[in-house]
């Protein structure tokens, strides 16, 4: 099933991502024909079966309501590119 | 010092035939001479290294003993090292510097390893070539033409080369065992939830797995039995403890149903490796084991699935470079605008083509026909494997339709690039054990792996049959001297 | 033509856990920026969630309290969107399979009862807190907030009118903080609301379009924005125009709705579960051991107080919004058995300096036998009632024992009979024509003898005392 640009540019929007008009074609052709080959999938009957989300069947796995220590705040904004005082910077949000 | 396992390089430090900071010059030395040539390491952390080794030796001195006190190993980049560069062989954290280790990493150290440095990968461990690697392409040692396989690239080709003793990988579709079996390694690929995944810089959640390469199987259960076993920071790690996967290695085993699914031996497979390990097929029979032929019947479409189910779960797992908090940013007029430059410079072209394919079959209107689907067919997977191991103990197949292909090769299909991990995926898909042990080369001279298959944490009758197939083929590979 | 409004809330509630829902960094309000933070909660690579178990207790008390159908097995999902104080760029919620769904919330406004239908309860986490630069184009982001488990409960759109929107937040305020789940504070953020109007002809069955409303922070903010915005839509359609269905935030300073220009493309959260998280399956043990641990909720203390104590519904209603304070009351009945006495006392002193300071009654120095004692003076007539009323604020204040301050301050009444009576015969012989007025039949002017006593003994006097001795001497 051919994805056609618009999608491609919705479905990249949403990922946030930017394309060239000449990445947007190839990946355009790229994509159809990727998403053409799942539809392999759609000659199984699938009807009734379960889907699976994990590999085993772990259930419950918790922690306590303990406190443990918080990374320091260096630590934490060692990578930021952007920061000021213990705060990370980003452009303003328009609201 | 030469072409040494980690058993041996232990038993040496140990009766002190050598010292830790030693073999670490060794390696060092080799790794300045060859890795120019091979590029398997994208960061050696010299320093670091001798000093580790050096603390060992103090250790070794005095007499403790722990299980990998002074010996030599690398890390692939997408696990988190405290204060060593960590990058995902990706732009867009080539400067990240994580705050801390993963859970395998601290077992390492807390075993006493010295750690040589960050391998190579595939961009986020998104490849079967390490030819998406942002910054360049690992060399296969065994051809320097040919690509050592993905997305453990880096790793496969440093423990073949002997730039290490061994190496952590990681697995979510073959990523381990496919490029063991291109440069002629052990790789093992342990059932989901066995190791933990806290600090492995995630791909697809529900089938990634970290793993080791090394040169022999009974390095791999070494290496498994101090990585692997609970740890509370990971909620899909297997609460359970690991056996002792040493001892059981020399235990005596069963006349072993080995099984061969008809669908992996169809016609996509090269003829060389058909050859090969038909060659081993033999052996093993010889050993008195049993090989019958199984069916997987959903076989043909693991690939579809997978390649709907891996990227919806990357999709999500990298939504979160955004260059807010940490890695790359490039500025732009608003805070929209930042959002799409950093994405888009810097993953690469691979990487981007999963978040599409991800986010496209996560989407409004799509999920059911996509995600769920392919989540429905994972079923059908995992119960053909059940089906098969009421008939048989172990599953046999070819790890790879052909040996290494050339650098370039098949760059331009991605579809192809995914087609050829037909062998690996449905063992993700599953999350079952999978190991992938050196058989043979072919005429080029190239290395040919066999894969096998067992049930949920089987992993010490897989590592038992690999290890008596091992010492019965007695091999001994290693790629032509540079 | 008649409309009515159809009100739906979604309510998010901040738990009173120790520690975040998926780490284990704390959950105290006020640290400085990026200060209560980890790799997970910050979202860094190769981080993972590993669910505080308190949290889903906290979420079956709640769905217990409310009569809700508890899910025996619920997953957690991921919801993308990007901004920049959600580090993963999705949150960990719940979409297909919550923990709870159904239950009602009770509520009564102007002497109705009436039964609000609830769609869902499910946690997630909170997300971090953005601050924008005045000056420069520049947002500051702080974590620390990041990762606190909510509760989301949401409502049918069963409520009718703003009044019963403002009784439905109230009483989940009091559900929660009975439960001790959370402190249901909507100017800290601990309580939040968002809400979905829309309205229709009176009589029709079909809904109109709905808007959503955000931006309220207080339970009056709510009401006001309820009120304009179901105005706003009838005056739109009473003009042959259509409601559009938007998101509008609640501006308080002109007390309307504007619509969010522009922002609005539809979200598309690509909802899915989360592979990091293994599902949670509540067994009937669990659930039993929760139900065995439920404090008295709000409506049977409520009821009890009224059948137990005999109080009237309003008394009752206003000693058990606060669970301490229903505590409190019932202490003090045990030590002075005159329910009414120590309710009228609760709501008018005690009250007021509660509500003054903002407190609840455990935060404060008072004890049951404060109370106790202050009331027993009164009744013993050691103290008249003005006096007690009079320190009663420093006994709050410093929990000193009333007693002593009534003798420190020299308040003790003068009961004395014998002596009162000399007092009283002094001003009846002082006032001859009261007398006279008293006599020919104006029984009022006891008050100025009564007056007239307390004067001369400096407001010492018992007045029911002296009143019943001046009423004896003027029959006599």
């Amino acid at each position: 099933m051919a994805i056609s640009r618009e999608e491609v540019q919705h479905v990249a929007h949403l990922a946030r991502l930017e394309f060239s008009e000449a990445e947007l074609e190839r990946f355009t052709q790229e994509l159809s024909k990727i998403l053409d080959y799942m539809e392999k999938l759609s000659e199984l009957d699938t009807s009734g079966v379960e889907p699976t989300y994990h590999a085993l069947n772990l259930a419950n796995r918790f922690r306590e309501d303990e406190v443990r220590p918080s990374f320091p705040p260096e630590e934490i904004l060692s990578n930021a590119p952007q920061k000021e005082g213990t705060s990370f910077v980003v452009p303003r949000v328009i609201k | 010092m030469q072409r040494l396992s980690i058993l041996e390089i232990r038993e040496k430090l140990r009766k002190k035939e050598i010292s830790s900071r030693e073999i670490t010059e060794y390696y060092l030395s080799r790794i300045e001479k060859l890795d120019p040539q091979i590029k398997a390491y994208l960061t050696v952390t010299r320093e670091e290294a001798l000093a580790q080794a050096q603390a060992a030796d103090e250790k070794l001195a005095r007499g403790e003993e722990l299980p990998l006190l002074g010996v030599p190993l690398s890390v692939k980049d997408n696990i988190c090292t405290k204060g060593i560069r960590t990058t995902c062989a990706s732009r867009i954290l080539e400067n990240f510097v994580p705050p801390y280790d993963a859970t395998v990493v601290e077992r390492l150290k807390e075993a006493g390893a010295v750690i040589l440095g960050k391998t190579n990968l595939d961009e986020f461990a998104m490849g079967s070539s390490t030819e998406n690697s942002a910054f360049f392409p690992t060399r296969n040692p065994w051809d320097l033409e040919r690509v050592p396989g993905g997305s453990s690239g880096g790793s496969a080709a440093a423990v073949a080369a002997e730039l290490c003793a061994g190496s952590l990988g990681s697995d979510t579709g073959g990523s381990i065992r496919q490029p063991a079996a291109f440069c002629g390694v052990v790789g093992l690929k342990p059932t989901y939830g066995r190791v933990s995944r806290y600090g492995l810089v995630a791909f697809a959640s529900s089938l990634d797995q970290i793993g080791p390469l090394t040169r022999t199987v009974s390095d791999a259960a070494l290496l498994l039995q101090i990585i692997g076993g609970p740890d509370s920071r990971d909620s899909t790690c297997y609460p359970e403890a690991q056996p002792d996967y040493l001892s059981e290695l020399e235990k005596p085993l069963p006349r072993l149903k080995l099984g061969l699914p008809k669908e992996y031996f169809g016609e996509g497979l090269s003829d060389e490796i058909r050859i090969k390990l038909e060659e081993s097929f033999r052996e093993l029979e010889k050993l008195g084991f049993e090989l019958r032929e199984v069916s997987l019947p959903h076989t043909e479409y693991a690939v579809a699935a997978y390649y709907i189910i891996a990227p919806a779960e990357a999709s999500s797992n990298l939504a979160r470079y955004d260059g807010v908090k940490y890695g790359l940013r490039l500025e732009g007029r608003d805070l929209l605008d930042m959002y799409k430059k950093t994405r888009s410079q810097g993953f690469g072209a691979e990487v981007k083509r999963r978040i599409m394919i991800g986010t496209y079959a996560l989407s409004a209107g799509y999920y059911d026909a996509y995600y769920r689907k392919a989540s429905q067919v994972r079923t059908l997977i995992a119960r053909d494997f059940e089906e098969a191991f009421k008939e048989v103990d172990l599953i046999l197949t070819p790890v790879t339709p052909t040996s290494a292909f050339r650098l370039g090769e098949k760059t331009q299909d991605p579809l192809q690039m995914y087609l050829s991990d037909i062998f690996t995926i449905p063992v993700n898909l599953a999350g079952l054990v999978g190991l992938s042990l050196p058989v043979g080369l072919t005429s080029e001279n190239l290395p040919v792996g066999l894969q096998i298959i067992g049930p949920h944490f089987s992993e010490p009758l897989v590592l038992n049959l690999a290890h008596r197939l091992e010492e019965a083929l007695s091999l001994n590979l290693n790629p032509p001297p540079e | 033509m008649e409309f009515e409004a159809v009100i739906g809330l979604e309510v998010h509630t901040q738990l009173l856990t120790e520690s975040k829902i998926f780490c284990g960094c704390s959950t105290k309000f006020g640290a400085p920026p990026n200060h209560h933070t980890c790799p997970v909660c910050t979202g860094m690579p190769g981080s993972l969630p590993v669910l505080n178990r308190r949290v889903v207790e906290f979420a079956l008390r709640l769905a217990l309290a409310v009569g809700a159908r508890i899910n025996p097995v619920c997953v957690f999902a991921r919801k993308h969107y990007f901004y920049p104080d959600l580090p993963k760029n999705y949150q960990i919620s719940q979409y297909e399979a919550p923990i709870a769904e159904g239950g009602a919330i009770e509520i009564e406004v102007d002497g109705q009862r009436k039964s609000i239908g609830l769609v869902r309860i499910h946690m997630e986490e909170d997300a971090g807190k953005l601050v924008h630069d005045e000056k420069r184009p520049v947002s500051y982001v702080d974590f620390n907030r990041t990762g606190v488990p909510l509760l989301e409960i949401v409502s049918e759109p069963d409520i009718r009118s703003p009044e019963e929107a403002v009784a439905y937040l109230k009483k989940l305020r009091t559900i929660v903080r009975y439960l001790g789940i959370c402190d249901g504070n909507m100017e800290e953020g601990s309580l939040r609301c968002d809400a979905n109007v829309s309205v229709r002809p009176k009589g029709s069955q079909e809904f109109g379009t709905k808007v959503e409303l955000k931006n309220m922070n207080s339970f009056r903010h709510v009401e006001r924005a309820l009120k304009y915005e179901i105005k706003r839509q009838i005056g739109l359609l009473l003009e042959g125009k259509e409601v559009v269905q938007e998101t509008r935030l609640f501006d308080e300073a002109k007390g309307v709705t504007h619509s969010m220009r522009g922002k609005e493309e539809a979200h598309d959260y690509r909802y899915f579960p989360d592979p990091d998280l293994v599902p949670v399956k509540i067994d009937p043990e669990w659930i039993e051991k929760v139900r065995s641990e439920l404090p008295e909720l709000p409506d049977a203390k409520k009821q009890r107080f009224i059948e137990e104590y005999g109080l009237p519904t309003y008394d009752a209603e206003i000693l058990t919004v606060s669970r301490p304070l229903a505590e409190f009351f019932e202490e003090c009945v045990k030590l002075f058995p005159q329910p009414k006495k120590v309710s009228n006392w609760l709501m008018t002193e005690v009250l007021r300096e509660l509500n003054r300071e903002g407190k609840e009654i455990d935060e404060t120095n008072l004890k049951p036998e404060h109370i106790a004692e202050l009331l027993k003076l009164v009744e013993d007539g050691v103290v008249s009632i003005t006096a007690a009323k009079k320190i009663f604020p420093e006994v709050y204040a410093t929990g000193r024992n009333p007693k002593e301050l009534v003798e420190e301050k020299g308040l003790r009444q003068e009961s004395d009979e014998g002596a009162l009576e000399a007092i009283c015969r002094e001003v009846l012989s002082e006032n001859p024509a009261e007398v006279e007025k008293y006599k020919s039949g104006k029984k009022g002017v006891i008050g100025f003898f009564v007056g007239q006593v307390m004067k001369k003994t400096r407001g010492k006097a018992n007045p029911k005392l002296v009143n019943q001795i001046l009423t004896r001497l003027l029959e006599a």
